[in-house]
């Protein structure tokens, strides 16, 4: 294998690419996301008792919405979550949000990240039917790649099936 | 990439007036039945020089796991062998091998040549008594020599099946480690049978559903590298890539290469629905392939290039499709219980390979282009993404496991169901595509 070293050689590029460049919607510039993709970032999220903390919107309010299998149709409560969210968002128009779209194990994985995005844009046409500007939010699906439960049960997979609201403090909106 | 120099990979006569028996009695039917598998002999090559003799029975095992591990060949022990050779002219004793029930001798030296190893055989058919085919004689870089290995196997396989070969092949996939909710995924590639591993990219950003070229020589892959999933093209020589043009505010996955190389097909989400596009290879605005408020994904192109299947939930569930490779009403083509999804044109085209959701229960499973005669192979909490080998007899696919402690493998199945096998020894992998036959 005569590429081995050429293939050591990159990978050492590409780490070092990673580094410069950051995600910049993941966890690395004060996104708060207990529910996301990535976990807590481990920025202080604030207190859950101060209307206008991350930590009011993630756990008071609540970042996370669920589906039923297969489908994206929102529920009532999901539209009432989503309600209280555009409010909060309407509110603080310095931060901005990546509606994540998830999926349970339970699919192939080309269709769940489709899924992933219907249920995102769920969440992001409701959002911007309360009142949310368009240009602050944004989708992406992650399919079945970041489960927030990892039991193979129905309880955990209704709780992976889900779109979250990941706010992030945005430049210039 | 793999600098191999087969020296003399086209057919060298080794000795005057060895005629091929074209058809011979020694022949494997691959067919649906349950076969008993074919006994052979295969003592351990001959080292001719002195410093051979490590290449010499590393190279036999080699071949020896690559028929065995098809299912369709049983190895009779060499503590079993009567004859013994001590020089790759030694006559074929038939009786010998008569005796334990050997119906195929695989006679073979190694040497080391000039930096090189060289590797020459001979396949005997023990009960017409005659030689199979002619004589060969590979030469590859003491690096490669599990190639030359594989390629020693493919050419026994080919004579006896009459089928095209397939160990000489690799195999690109998602490695993966850790738990099910912080999985780290990353670009790898192996041979057929897991050995070589080698890592493409590195885990900062979850990558899915590799796919090679028509030629091996490049790789199309979904990355979440920029933070959202996107397309993106690699040469697997020197490991750089590219991401495909973007469309602001789209998704692109599902990538998957025409057979002549030069267009791709996939995915691209937008508002939330996602249809299929293609675009050149060579860049270009994409060309909209289907327009419905429906998921459709998966796209695979027949081999000849003419038509796309790919699955489509615009019946309500997940179902098998096939249209015009430039886009048009599309036929269905799944009508069972259940869901399908993944299919993937066989080399041959005369089959689809498939994932299906039924029951509760995943499989992996084939049927005929029009949807007839489907079968499935295999049954798991989670089997999902079946691609062909090259010869298009054998199915690799993903098997995960469930609950907390749950992890994905690689698995074979042959398209008769039988010989379903972990491929060991590259840890936690899915998203399997196989090679075409190296070069």
């Amino acid at each position: 294998m005569t590429f081995a070293p050429k293939a050591l050689l990159l990978l050492t590029v590409l780490g070092l690419a990673a580094c410069n460049n950051p995600d910049k919607y993941g966890a690395g510039n004060g996104v708060v996301d207990p529910g996301g993709a990535y976990g807590d970032g481990g920025v202080s999220q604030g207190s859950i008792n101060d209307p206008n903390s991350p930590a009011y919107f993630n756990q008071k309010i609540g970042d996370m919405v669920n589906f039923m299998v297969d489908q994206s149709t929102l529920s009532d409560e999901a539209r009432a979550t989503l309600t209280q969210q555009a409010q909060w968002l309407n509110g603080h128009t310095n931060y901005n949000a990546i509606i994540e779209g998830h999926a349970d194990e339970q699919g192939t994985r080309e269709y769940n990240l489709a899924l992933g995005a219907r249920r995102a844009n769920a969440a992001q046409e409701f959002l911007i039917s309360q009142g949310v500007a368009p240009n602050r939010l944004r989708t992406v699906s992650y399919g079945k790649e970041r489960p927030l439960a990892v039991c193979s049960t129905e309880e955990c997979y209704y709780k992976n099936r889900r779109a979250v609201t990941v706010i992030s403090l945005g430049a210039g909106s | 990439m793999m600098r191999i120099a087969l020296a003399a990979l086209a057919a060298l006569m080794i000795g005057p007036g060895l005629a091929a028996a074209q058809q011979g009695p020694l022949h494997i039917e691959i067919t649906d039945g349950v076969i008993e598998p074919l006994p052979y002999a295969l003592p351990t090559f001959v080292a001719e020089t002195g410093d051979a003799g490590q290449m010499a029975s590393d190279i036999t095992r080699v071949i020896a796991a690559d028929l065995s591990g098809t299912g369709l060949f049983r190895e009779i022990p060499e503590s079993a062998h009567i004859q013994r050779f001590s020089a790759f002219e030694t006559p074929v004793s038939y009786p010998d091998w008569q005796a334990i029930n050997a119906q195929a001798l695989i006679v073979g030296g190694v040497s080391m040549q000039g930096g090189k190893v060289v590797v020459k055989f001979r396949l005997f058919d023990i009960y017409s008594g005659q030689q199979l085919g002619d004589g060969q004689q590979l030469a590859a870089s003491p690096a490669s020599w599990r190639r030359l290995a594989h390629k020693v196997a493919d050419v026994i396989y080919s004579r006896i099946t009459g089928e095209g070969g397939y160990f000489d092949s690799r195999v690109v996939f998602v490695s993966e480690t850790g738990p099910k909710d912080k999985r780290q995924k990353r670009l790898a590639l192996a041979d057929y049978d897991g050995a070589n591993l080698n890592y493409l990219t590195d885990s900062s950003a979850i990558v899915l559903a590799p796919r090679f070229s028509p030629a091996g020589d490049k790789v199309l892959y979904t990355t979440f590298e920029t933070g959202f999933p996107r397309i993106k093209l690699l040469n697997v020589g020197n490991v750089a890539g590219t991401l495909l043009p973007e469309v602001p505010g789209t998704m692109t996955f599902a990538p998957r290469f025409s057979p002549d190389g030069a267009s791709i097909v996939y995915s691209m989400e937008q508002g939330g629905n996602t249809d299929l596009y293609k675009m050149s290879v060579s860049g270009g605005a994409p060309v909209r392939l289907t327009n419905s408020p429906a998921i459709e994904t998966a796209p695979s192109y027949s081999p000849d290039g003419s038509r796309i299947v790919f699955e489509s939930d615009r019946s309500g569930t997940q179902q098998l499709y096939i249209m015009s490779a430039s886009g048009g009403e599309p036929t269905r083509i799944s009508f069972g219980d259940g869901r399908y999804g993944t299919p993937v044109w066989s080399p041959r085209g005369d089959l689809i390979a498939f994932t299906k959701q039924a029951g509760g229960r995943f499989h992996i499973g084939v049927m005929r282009t029009d949807g007839s005669e489907e079968r499935l192979l295999t049954a798991s909490f989670l089997d999902e993404g079946p691609t062909w080998s090259p010869n298009g007899r054998v199915i690799m696919f993903t098997r995960e496991s469930p609950g907390a402690g749950g992890g994905a493998g690689l698995y074979t199945v042959d398209i008769s169901g039988r010989n379903l096998k972990k491929v060991d020894g590259i840890g936690g992998a899915s998203d399997p595509a196989w090679s075409p036959l190296l070069p």
